[in-house]
């Protein structure tokens, strides 16, 4: 089966080139980090998490966002997505090795993580996450091929694969929910010390993962006879649509609680992140273009997505889902880390600017992911357009 | 107990001269931790810890505010005990104690007009050795754990330099080496100024904090801080738990406050402010 990726048209190889050239560019500045350490990033005393983490955080969504196809499919029975449930499998696969590559690279000591193994600590939310993270890549490397090797040789999968895919839903909603755990449990942190922090996360993961998928399924419609269908477009749409509605309104509940109780410990790292935070006399507001950014884009994009449905635009649609992913990668992946580091623990302020080696590493982690992607989407097209033909 | 108590009148001597005064009506009012006080209601009324020892420090600010050159002292002897580096930039900053403003120090107390010039006078800032010591409950690893005495220790061979415990510090004590501590700058200057061979320096990669001098107290010797400073009544250590301790009488005979009470990590430091 996994020769279907070494055959391939032009396109194909000149992007797969493309992404292995950026790897290779990541790889070198890698090297300096490794030689250097981390003080080769933006990160500082106050701002001690930076784009490494946030990427890592907002991936995590991506991977869990799968859940979003598979659930309507085999719980549901919803036929329509039948199609299309494998790229939500390998979806996942590619954006949970990209969290591992994340939390690798943003390590002091990388040659030690196995400790976080060998000395289990159960009271610590990053050895659940590394547990959580790990079985989710684990169960949809197994249910995806298992499910595509079958049908590769025009059998069913077996009924242990459907328990496993079972077990991938509820553990879907885990990954997120741990992720979120990492930040709402530490006291002192006012912005991540939020009830609704979870939920948040799992709303804009809905949003964000099918989103990624849709744009991605669209273009494989355009350069292979891959279609998804009108009517699981159509039902994407409303998942997508519904998700970033309540990634909003969760986002206004955050607004109203922090202004309206009008305790400063709340409001700060809003203040920082949307208006700019003035402080001695200086306003510090690096983010804020990009906050803004995000909620005109998402807004825009919730509208978009569903004129698109409305008119049956692809082109509108493939735009509506960029728009709201984008949004929904800059709240989540820039100011949801980065904002709660800010002010830091003693009400002083430090800005973070992500530096060019650590853009570099980011740009190739990314790379990666997309590498895996389209070598896992390569080959479930390739098998599915032999089955229908 | 009779050596306890002349230890103790003249701990409270010296504090009256370091500008103390004698305990006042009021604050024999206020007499106790305000630490049950503050965390009352998250903790279920009750207080931390209290069996087996619990070492802990008083930060007498007045007596900081008295000799301000006290609190550069202190840095001064705990890093360069400590091999702690100077990188020279706020980014890679690594600090076990240092002076901060007392609105830093203390961001979330107010007070609407400050008495006596408080805003200027250095406060130190340094590990609390929290009780419930939220840097701990973070750490993946154990690399950061309590010891039995209650400090808050770390081994620096197995923190895989995650930094979850610094986003989990509400003090932010911790520090990570971004760099080599070991390594030299551009004209060849170490960054550790003279190493001690007496203790380990770090690796890079790793997060380190205040250790409440363990290595010394190992030896029967008090942190070097508190002895820095000594015959000045600015800082006191010893058992929180045994009520016969110097520090558990300061405690009882003056003001004092913790940072961040209501966060219920319960700090092992106290200020007379
Ligand atoms: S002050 Fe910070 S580093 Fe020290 S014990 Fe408390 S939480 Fe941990
Ligand atoms: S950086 Fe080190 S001490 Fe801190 S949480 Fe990670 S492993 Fe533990
Ligand atoms: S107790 Fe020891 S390690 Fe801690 S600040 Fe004082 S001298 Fe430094």
């Amino acid at each position: 089966m996994i020769e279907k990726a070494l055959t391939g048209s032009k396109g194909y190889w000149a992007w797969m080139i493309f992404l292995l050239a950026i790897m290779g560019m990541g790889g070198m500045f890698y090297t300096q980090q490794w030689n250097y350490g981390l003080g080769i990033t933006g990160m500082s005393r106050d701002v001690t998490w930076g784009i490494y983490i946030s990427q890592f955080t907002f991936l995590v969504g991506v991977a869990a966002g799968g859940l979003m196809l598979v659930l309507p499919y085999y719980l549901h029975n919803y036929k329509e997505f039948g199609r299309i449930t494998i790229l939500g499998e390998f979806m996942a696969i590619a954006a949970v090795i990209m969290c591992l590559m994340f939390i690798l690279a943003d390590l002091g000591q990388p040659i030690r993580a196995l400790n976080v193994m060998l000395y289990p600590t159960p009271n610590s939310m990053l050895f659940w996450d590394m547990i959580v993270l790990n079985g989710y890549l684990f169960l949809n490397v197994v249910c995806g091929w298992a499910v595509l090797h079958a049908e590769y040789k025009g059998v069913k999968y077996s009924s242990w694969v459907k328990k496993l895919i079972l077990l991938s839903i509820p553990w879907a909603v885990s990954i997120h929910t741990v992720t979120a755990f990492l930040y709402c449990g530490l006291p002192g942190r006012h912005f991540w010390l939020t009830a609704i922090l979870a939920p948040r996360f799992l709303a804009s993961a809905f949003a964000a993962g099918p989103a990624l998928l849709l744009v991605v399924a669209l273009i494989m419609e355009r350069t292979t006879f891959f279609k998804v269908g009108q009517v699981a477009k159509d039902k994407l749409v409303t998942i997508i649509g519904y998700a970033a509605i309540i990634n909003f309104f969760f986002l206004a509940c955050e607004f109203f609680v922090g202004f309206y109780s009008n305790i400063p410990g709340h409001m700060h790292t809003l203040e920082y992140l949307f208006w700019g935070l003035s402080h001695d006399g200086h306003v510090y507001n690096n983010l804020v273009p990009f906050m803004r950014a995000s909620v005109v884009m998402g807004i825009v994009g919730i509208a978009l997505i569903f004129v698109s449905r409305s008119k049956k635009s692809d082109g509108l649609l493939a735009a509506s889902c960029v728009l709201i992913f984008l949004s929904l990668w800059i709240d989540k992946g820039l100011g949801l880390v980065l904002g709660g580091f800010v002010p830091n623990m003693l009400e002083q302020v430090t800005e973070y600017y992500p530096t060019v080696p650590e853009i570099g590493v980011t740009a190739a982690i990314w790379a990666t992911g997309f590498f895996v992607l389209t070598l896992l989407y390569k080959v479930a097209i390739s098998v599915k357009l032999e089955k229908e033909s | 107990m009779k050596k306890d108590r002349r230890d103790f009148l003249k701990i409270a001597g010296l504090a009256a001269v370091a500008g103390i005064g004698a305990p006042s009506a009021f604050g024999s009012l206020l007499r106790g931790s305000d630490e049950a006080l503050a965390a009352a209601p998250a903790a279920g009324g009750e207080e931390a810890a209290k069996s087996g020892k619990r070492l802990g420090m008083v930060i007498n600010v007045r007596a900081f505010a008295a000799q301000p050159e006290l609190a550069e002292k202190c840095t001064e002897v705990c890093h360069s005990i400590h091999n702690v580096p100077d990188f020279g930039n706020p980014k890679d900053e690594i600090k076990w104690i240092w002076k901060d403003k007392y609105n830093n120090v203390f961001a979330d107390s107010s007070h609407y007009k400050r008495p006596g010039g408080l805003a200027e006078v250095p406060v130190l800032a340094l590990c609390n050795h929290c009780d419930k010591p939220p840097c701990v409950r973070a750490c993946p690893t154990k690399a950061t754990f309590k010891k039995s005495d209650g400090v808050v220790a770390m081994d620096y061979h197995r923190c895989i330099g995650c930094r979850f415990c610094m986003a989990a510090c509400p003090y932010g004590a911790r520090s990570f080496n971004w760099r080599d501590p070991r390594g030299k700058d551009e004209n060849g200057n170490p960054f550790i100024k003279t190493l001690n061979p007496k203790f380990p320096a770090r690796m890079r990669g790793v997060v380190e904090k205040c250790n409440f001098c363990t290595e010394r107290l190992a030896v029967g010797q008090i942190p070097a801080c508190v002895e820095a400073v000594a015959g000045t009544g600015a800082m006191f250590f010893g058992d929180l738990n045994d009520p016969n301790s110097e520090i558990s009488q300061i405690l009882s005979l003056y003001y004092t406050v913790q940072r961040k009470p209501s966060l219920g990590t319960y700090p092992s430091l106290f200020y007379i402010i």
